[in-house]
């Protein structure tokens, strides 16, 4: 359920690494929480989020919202945006469906691959979801 | 008390249910420190007869059966009869907020006729369920566009309603977003574009103008909206006279703001009134205030529900996109009948009366401005308390004197006409506005006969 | 499981305005005019007249009247029965009330005719100001805002007034975990960072969080009394004494003044700035979603800051006074919803200072008695006393897969408009139920037998609640599809 070569975050965020760009996304654990998912919104402090934009570790880079709740994406990782999925504007139901593979949100160019360490695995993460209940 | 439905005996029987001896036991949790150890120092409660003879004796001191030509942001229109027998009816006036959609289509559904109705005629794509009232819904929509634009700069014309322009920096302030005026041309009463063109710079969120003005003239907000979108602001509209939309070009503006109080909606004194937002799709989601949309239930029947709520208080907290939660819905309603008792073709001519009726009225005077007018329009007296008592003699509230707003139009005075307007009483104020002195008389060389009303 | 409240009853379809409109049909007439009729091309210029309103409905009286009243039977209403819903104070509208607001010397008053023939109204809103004062026991109120939300911004934005004067606004309001949703709004909206101040274990402020987190930072605390929960916040005096030490200031959110009204007074306990509901305390009706009135009530250490103008005798008239240098400027044009106004110092009249008082205990009374009859069948998580309002948590039933927004769906089959779903936040699936104090009896009764009878089902049958409502003309509406593909009007394209 979890891929084991996926970071994790404690505010459910996942990034997949390959080479110096990573892959975010919310987990499925989030998706579940929220329900039937309506709409994403990528903004970087009040600007809408683009290719070029620098991100750091932890800071808003979005949200995501179902019809009674909004959840804020927090940026795994710090760099540069390089992509941002645009197939969830006509379809967000693709983040209940596919959180961890075609559901992904934003792919961002590392600038500090240190930062990877003080995210969880796969088990860790797990755990903390399990004792979150 | 005849609104509590328990007999003594009922009483008795919940207490013991409760395992209570007495009512005040109830309370015996309070602090002694909180309590209120006196009765309320209020009359003793009266009759259903007693409170209706109390509103109707100070309703005697008021202005009745006073002809008026107030507008100024206020004003007189027709009721159908319709609209009361509609809000009057328990289903309208006593239900709640539509949140629980399966019990209560009926609100719901005139609500998305009225965002519809909105739409058609103000041009715009989206339209909300209802602000406060014009002054708020101005504000609200400057917040609005700077959030929009990321930008905290406002340009308000000074022909925009003072009462809306006090609201707006009530609120503004505290965001942070100064708040720069430009001025009105002197001849036109058209809000000047080139001053506005000069305070214009890229921290500008919104220029805001109101259409008609607060003179009663139409603004060009088309050149405006060009102008503003030059340095990336949006342009905001604001309109308190709503009948106006029945004649007048829908506004080239990026969010309509405005005030539905002519359609059937009382003067009572300032409120309650219902304003509007409405704006173009691309910024639907800044939008505060509910939104009703379309949706189907679990057997595929078209249903209505309240929607993107994500944007409101309850769910997004300190970020929403407004605090508002209670709304003008019942307002809304009464303007929803009025809207569809008129229809397409009687808002026209409704507006095209008004537009009759005001032009007859300045053409026995002399507008001050040369600016195209709807049922509005600034006249010139030096007189302009005189004017208005010797009015009030012949029962006829006459117009609103600008000074108390414009120090510099102290010699002018604020006159409305609508369908209500009788040419009686318009001639009437015609021969006090001339008998009274006014700047054309002035020029007249002593002992000559004061001219007598304009075009006939 | 035997529903006794309602039965099923055929109900009329009806299309919208723009599907029932043909061209030529009208529902209007006009009288001719009596001066001449003016070219809006010449009058106004070409460029500003419209073409015609496109997709403006035109229907017949008729069909406008069976429009409206077609629809209004798919609504529930008072009129009808029981809200249950926590803080909304559902109590009866009185139909007094609305005769009197159109009183034609009250309802087609201008807010600019002259003061001489404007005495009547001013005369009510000073007798309504001057009572309000009396059931808060503060020194001065405004009857400005439009509503409790504008009323909470009227008051935080006069606290800051009266911390700027003093030298530093600050920063931050302090806000309960468990407030409504308006407070944080409000705060952002006044310029304020808010803080979260948790409560404690029995779902109270903590008074120890709030000593630590009351800083010279922070301007003011908003509360709610009695809380979100229903319970009188008992250390309300010492929590007042915190915020004054630090030059603080207590707001009082009054949603909840049901509780109170003849049996404390904000005043009295430390608040220093507090609104009013009128919609909710005073008996003013819901109409759907509004109008409402939002008066606020302060010390006297605020009354330089209240919105302009204020009503101010003046030998034996009254008058506006606009000479307020400190001022916070209007909140909104003109008075306040005056209409509104009417109707909420009708309601007082009715009662008198007795009436309001019994009103308040029989509210209690009432809330109290819900809770013993429903306490077997579902948890309360916080023990305390509660007042006119009660929170159940749908936990014993969620262990069966059911939640608080199935019972309220279900409780729709029973002929009752849900209580309050998941707030406040605090509670694990919360059912906030207020019943005010004009239910009587027999309506209180059928309320707590359906909510047993479902309380039953969810052991027996839980699918049937699951997917409730089952016996409305509109099935559960998909919400989903609504938010995702957002129609917002009308279109011809619309099926």
């Amino acid at each position: 359920m979890y891929p084991e070569d996926y970071r994790y975050t404690k505010e459910h965020e996942w990034v997949h690494v390959e080479g110096d760009t990573g892959t975010i996304g919310i987990t499925d654990h989030a998706q579940h929480e929220l329900g039937d998912i309506v709409y994403v919104d990528f903004k970087y402090g009040r600007e809408t989020l683009k290719p070029g934009q620098h991100v750091d570790q932890g800071k808003t880079i979005g949200s995501v919202e179902s019809v009674k709740a909004v959840s804020d994406i927090y940026s795994p990782v710090s760099g540069e945006v390089v992509d941002l999925n645009g197939t969830l504007a006509d379809a967000p139901e693709k983040l209940n469906e596919d959180p961890h593979g075609g559901a992904w949100l934003v792919k961002i160019r590392l600038s500090n691959p240190g930062e990877l360490a003080n995210l969880l695995s796969a088990a860790d993460y797990q755990t903390y979801i399990g004792a979150e209940k | 008390m005849r609104y509590l439905p328990k007999s003594d005996s009922e009483r008795r029987e919940m207490l013991e249910a409760c395992g209570v001896e007495n009512p005040e036991d109830l309370f015996a949790h309070l602090p002694e420190a909180v309590r209120l150890k006196r009765p309320l120092q209020l009359a003793p409660g009266i009759s259903e007869y007693e409170i209706v003879d109390y509103f109707r004796r100070r309703g005697d001191r008021n202005a009745n059966g006073y002809a008026s030509f107030l507008g100024a942001g206020v004003y007189r229109h027709y009721r159908p009869v319709l609209v009361d027998t509609v809000v009057a009816r328990g289903e309208f006036l006593t239900s709640y907020t539509p949140y629980q959609a399966e019990i209560s289509q009926g609100t719901l559904t005139t609500i998305f006729e009225f965002q519809t109705m909105i739409c058609q005629l103000t041009g715009m794509d989206v339209a909300n369920a209802s602000m406060y009232d014009g002054s708020t819904g101005l504000a609200e929509a400057a917040l609005m566009a700077a959030r929009l634009t990321s930008k905290g700069g406002l340009l308000v014309a000074r022909s925009v309603h003072p009462e809306y322009q006090e609201v707006l920096q009530t609120y503004a302030k505290n965001q942070g977003m100064p708040i720069t005026e430009f001025d009105y041309d002197a001849e036109t009463g058209m809000a000047d574009l080139d001053d506005m063109e000069r305070k214009l710079n890229d921290l500008t969120a919104a220029v805001i103008v109101q259409s008609p003005n607060f003179f009663g003239v139409v603004e060009d907000v088309k050149r405006a909206a060009v102008i503003a979108h030059r340095r990336g602001a949006l342009l905001v509209m604001g309109f308190s006279e709503a009948v106006s939309l029945g004649i007048l070009e829908p506004p080239q503006a990026d969010i309509v703001a405005g005030e539905l109080q002519s359609f059937a909606i009382t003067p009572s004194y300032g409120g309650p009134y219902a304003g509007i937002i409405a704006t173009r799709e691309k910024f639907a989601r800044q939008m505060p205030g509910r939104l009703v949309g379309e949706t189907t239930d679990t057997h595929g029947n078209r249903a209505f529900c309240l929607t993107l709520a994500t944007r409101e208080q309850h769910i997004r907290r300190e970020k929403a996109t407004s605090n508002i939660c209670t709304n003008q819905a019942l307002i809304a309603l009464m303007a929803t009948v009025f809207m569809s008792v008129y229809g397409k073709q009687g808002l026209r001519e409704l507006a095209e009366q008004n537009l009759a009726k005001a032009h007859y009225l300045a053409g026995k005077l002399k507008p001050r401005f040369s600016g195209p007018f709807f049922n509005e329009f600034v006249v010139s007296t030096d007189q302009p308390d005189a004017i208005n008592a010797a009015l009030l003699d012949k029962k006829i509230i006459g117009g609103l004197p600008l000074g108390r707003f414009y120090p510099e139009l102290s010699d002018a005075m604020l006159l409305c006409a609508t369908e209500m307007s009788h040419r009686e009483d318009m001639d009437n104020l015609a021969e006090v506005y001339w008998r009274a002195g006014n700047p054309v008389r002035s020029r007249l060389s002593a002992g000559s006969e004061p001219l007598k009303g304009g075009k006939d | 499981m035997s529903i006794k409240k309602v039965r099923t009853h055929i109900s009329p379809n009806e299309a919208l305005l723009f599907e029932r409109s043909s061209p030529g049909k009208k529902a209007y007439q006009l009288p001719a005019l009596d001066v001449p009729p003016v070219d809006p091309r010449a009058a106004l210029g070409a460029q500003n007249v419209r073409a015609e309103i496109e997709g403006f409905p035109e229907v017949s009286e008729v069909e406008a009247i069976r429009h409206f009243t077609r629809l209004s039977t798919w609504n529930y209403a008072i009129d009808h029965g029981m809200y249950p819903l926590g803080s909304c104070t559902m109590k009866y509208n009185p139909r007094v009330n609305e005769l009197v607001a159109r009183t034609e010397g009250l309802a087609w008053a201008h807010p600019y005719q002259p003061e001489s023939l404007s005495q009547g109204v001013m005369e009510v809103m000073a007798h309504l100001e001057s009572a309000l004062l009396e059931i808060t026991g503060m020194d001065a109120v405004t009857l400005q805002p439009a509503a409790g939300a504008q009323g909470e911004l009227t008051g935080i934005l006069l606290i800051r007034a009266l911390l700027a004067q003093q030298g530093n606004p600050r920063k931050k309001i302090l806000i309960p975990d468990s407030a409504h949703g308006t407070n944080p709004a409000t705060a952002a909206i006044a310029g304020y960072v808010v803080e979260n101040i948790r409560s404690d274990e029995h779902g109270l402020l903590d008074l120890a969080a709030l000593e630590k987190s009351v800083t010279e930072d922070v301007a003011g605390l908003m509360v709610t009394n009695p809380n979100t929960l229903g319970v009188f916040e008992s250390r309300i005096i010492a929590a007042a004494e915190v915020l004054h030490r630090k030059g603080a200031l207590l707001y009082m959110d009054g949603a909840n003044m049901n509780a109170l009204v003849g049996i404390a007074r904000p005043g009295d306990f430390g608040v220093d700035v507090m609104h009013l509901n009128l919609h909710k305390t005073f008996s003013t009706p819901h109409g759907g979603g509004g109008p409402g009135g939002g008066p606020v009530a302060v010390k006297k250490e605020l009354e330089p800051f209240l919105p302009v103008p204020r009503l101010k005798r003046d030998g034996d008239r009254w008058t506006f006074d606009y000479d307020r240098p400190f001022s916070i400027g209007k909140v909104k044009a003109f008075y306040g919803n005056f209409g509104v106004l009417v109707r909420a110092l009708a309601y007082i009249l009715a009662h008198g200072g007795n009436g309001l008082r019994a009103a308040t205990m029989d509210a209690v009374l009432n809330a109290n008695y819900i809770r013993k009859k429903l306490e077997p069948f579902f948890d309360l998580p916080y023990a305390l006393p509660n007042m006119h309002e009660v929170v159940f948590s749908d936990e014993r039933q969620a262990r069966l897969g059911v939640r608080t927004g199935d019972i309220a769906k279900r409780l729709i089959d029973y002929g009752f408009h849900p209580y309050t779903v998941s707030f406040p936040l605090i509670v694990r699936g919360a059912m906030m139920i207020e019943p005010t104090e004009t239910e009587g009896k027999v309506e209180l009764d059928l309320f707590i037998d359906a909510m047993i009878s479902i309380a039953k089902e969810i052991e027996t049958e839980p699918e049937t609640v699951k997917t409730a409502p089952h016996l409305t003309r509109t099935s559960r509406v998909d919400e989903v599809k609504a938010a995702r593909k957002p129609v917002l009007k009308w279109t011809p394209a619309s099926p």
